[in-house]
């Protein structure tokens, strides 16, 4: 007999016994990953359907079943014309008031962390690691504490109730974690390139933007996030330091679900808490392909 | 008149003395290279020249000015960086042309400049791409155009040529002769190949643990290595280390060294250095060069002392242009290089030739040269 036909069966056999229980894995593996994948999107699934239901359909039945009669019209309730606090506007206005206050807040803290994380690491002083630190603590600061000195400190500056107020709020509350996130990003960063750009006789802001910011994709994604969400989501700051014509969207959506009058309206209820989720969601879904690109050219540059 | 100099400069991280009283100096159009083994400070001198470090003690001159304080843009240097340290968001033309762009040259003149440089480093094919779309070569080469682009007062290049395969690294380090011929501009060299540092010096300074050893012309540290460490450093192979003894000959000083399983190899000095006397009864450093211990019809004819013995020869490695023996002297094995036809078997006895007249002596505590 061979070798050639003694291995035959032999490897015949390890390729099926490595093949075999490979698709079984792979197949568990899916089974596991859409099991969850439909217990974390139920509750999305729950509130798109019965906000498109009418009221009678949602008390008669089966918070699961689709909608019998669909109709948007909770959604336009809700955008337009439910009634919110005293005033019937809808949640229109405080969408409007959020995008006012998140859109500048996230820019301004993204861009100060970026440019706080450029000195803590390019720039070091005597007494950086120390700065560093008291601006890691900002970061492990609760909410609650900065509440009083906070509208204290508004109030001095004329901005207590105002929009500008609240990114006053949510930019000084950010940097700590956006000077954190750049300070980590930068540091791995080549001094070298400074130093080369220095020579080539580039000013500090012109060596921050050539050659720093158009390296930096991945972390302002993460940034703008990891900001966007944390500020849009944010009802504690909202509640207190806003007044009535600055009230962000959470402050509305619990306005709207706890204060009506009379009969609950569920599907207005869901439509709004969508309309509310929707931004961070859109966030996610458009610069989350911008960070995992981000992430592979980091990744194949070596 | 130097141009260049580096006057008591210090350097400390921290608390950590990095750079101590180092003084230099190289006249306007010279070609200085620091030598030295890796962690002695050679790239934090080349960043503090550059003005990249500021210097904890000391005073570095350019032309005449002291550019202690002076911004690195403003010091009129251009620097090719150990890590290359290319823009990665900016393709190969404009990581060239960025400094001028920052200056303000007009861009058609800018473009005349970069393709000029690109096609000395033979990268005009590859303008277009990024930075990470290139081989290591590549990329030294483009660090090599980004301060080869402009005309400054010293050139700063951190082993410039270290990553490139060998006959590369030739034609670079010709190229880089050629250029400074050409050009005349006072440059300053780190590197660790022995070959670039003899061909292209004029001046050699050698470091250890930032603490200058010696600073001469090529032959200087070749031939008078001050210590130890500069004569095992420079060469290669390196030179030969023989732990001896200083004895009282028939006709003055003569040279003993140990050998295993034979008796010890008497060598008379006829002309040792004046030092030496002291020494007589204790123990050196007889240091000699491969290509000072030859076979006998290698041996430089018109050499002032030679001696000759016996060497029982335990390897033998041809190396194509010559022919390297190892026999064992001193305690020590003791590399001889003789010619390449040279008739030598391992495991037999031959007879060496040492040119007295090429060697030196070293002090064994010390380290130092005796002279
Ligand atoms: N920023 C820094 N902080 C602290 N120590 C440093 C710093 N930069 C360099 N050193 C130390 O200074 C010493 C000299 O470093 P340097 O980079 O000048 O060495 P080198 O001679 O260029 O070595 P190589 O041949 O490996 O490039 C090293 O011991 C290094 O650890
Ligand atoms: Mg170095």
């Amino acid at each position: 007999m061979t070798s050639a036909v003694s291995q035959g069966p032999l490897e015949a056999s390890r390729a099926s016994s490595t093949v075999a229980p490979n698709r079984l894995a792979r197949a568990l593996i899916y089974a596991a990953l859409i099991l969850f994948a439909i217990y974390y999107l139920l509750p999305l699934y729950v509130m798109l359907v019965n906000s498109l239901k009418p009221l009678d359909e949602i008390r008669q039945g089966d918070m699961l079943s689709l909608p019998m009669a669909g109709t948007i019209e909770p959604w336009l309730k809700a955008w337009a014309t439910a009634q919110i606090g005293v005033q019937p506007t809808g949640l229109k206005p405080y969408f409007m008031n959020s995008i006012l206050m998140v859109v500048p807040a996230v820019f301004i803290s993204t861009a100060l962390g970026a440019l706080n994380g450029y000195v803590l690491t390019k720039w070091t002083f005597r007494g950086a690691d120390i700065v560093f630190g008291l601006m890691l603590l900002a970061c492990f600061i609760p909410f609650q504490i900065v509440l009083i000195p906070m509208a204290r400190m508004l109030g001095i500056l004329g901005l207590a109730g105002t929009i500008p107020g609240l990114v006053l709020v949510h930019v000084v509350y950010g940097l700590g974690f956006t000077t954190l996130f750049f300070r980590n990003y930068y540091a791995a960063f080549p001094s070298e390139l400074v130093k080369a750009a220095q020579i080539d006789g580039a000013s500090f802001f012109q060596i921050f933007r050539r050659i720093l910011l158009p390296s930096s994709g991945p972390i302002i994604v993460v940034t703008v996030i990891w900001q966007f969400t944390n500020i849009w989501n944010d009802f504690l700051f909202g509640a207190s330091f806003a007044s009535v014509d600055s009230i962000p969207m959470t402050v509305a959506l619990n306005n709207l679900v706890s204060s009506s009058t009379g009969v609950k309206e569920y599907n207005v209820h869901f439509a709004g808490a969508i309309m509310a989720a929707l931004p961070t969601l859109i966030v996610y879904i458009v610069s989350g392909r911008y960070f995992v690109r981000g992430l592979m050219a980091g990744a194949v540059k070596g | 008149m130097s141009f260049l100099q580096i006057i008591d400069l210090e350097k400390s991280f921290g608390n950590v003395q990095v750079l101590k009283r180092i003084n230099l100096e190289i006249e306007e159009g010279g070609f200085l290279v620091l030598v030295g083994p890796s962690g002695c400070g050679k790239s934090t001198l080349l960043n503090t020249i550059a003005g990249l470090e500021p210097i904890t003690a000391g005073e570095i001159r350019i032309g005449g000015r002291r550019v202690n304080d002076l911004h690195p843009s403003k010091r009129d240097i251009a620097m090719v960086f150990q890590s290359y340290a290319l823009y990665p968001n900016m393709t190969v033309a404009q990581n060239i042309g960025f400094g001028m762009e920052i200056r303000g040259v007009p861009k058609p003149e800018r473009e005349k400049a970069i393709a000029r440089v690109a096609e000395m480093l033979q990268i005009d094919h590859l303008l277009d791409r990024k930075p990470s779309q290139l081989s290591g070569g590549q990329r030294q080469r483009v660090a090599m155009g980004r301060a080869l682009v402009r005309d400054p007062q010293v050139f700063l290049f951190d082993e410039p040529l270290s990553n490139l395969d060998a006959k590369l690294r030739v034609d670079m380090r010709t190229e880089i002769k050629r250029l400074h011929q050409r050009m005349g501009t006072t440059i300053v060299y780190v590197t660790h190949d022995q070959i670039e540092a003899m061909t292209l010096a004029s001046k050699i300074a050698v470091l250890k643990d930032g603490v200058l050893q010696q600073f001469g012309t090529p032959s200087e540290i070749y031939n008078n290595p001050i210590n130890t460490f500069v004569a095992d450093f420079m060469g290669s192979p390196a030179m030969n280390l023989i732990p001896a003894t200083i004895t009282n000959g028939a006709g003055g000083l003569a040279i003993e060294m140990e050998r295993p399983s034979a008796p010890p190899v008497t060598l008379p000095l006829a002309s040792p250095p004046k030092g030496l006397a002291a020494y007589k009864g204790r123990s050196v450093i007889f240091g000699v060069r491969p290509e000072a211990l030859t076979d006998p019809d290698g041996a430089d004819r018109n050499a002032a002392s030679i001696a000759q013995t016996e060497c029982f020869i335990e390897v033998v490695e041809p190396a194509g242009s010559d022919t390297f023996a190892v026999t064992h002297l001193g305690g020590k094995g003791v590399i001889a290089r003789l010619r390449a036809d040279a008739n030598i078997q391992p495991g037999t006895t031959a007879p060496l030739t040492f040119n007295l007249s090429k060697s030196v002596f070293f002090d064994p505590e010390t380290e130092n040269r005796i002279l």
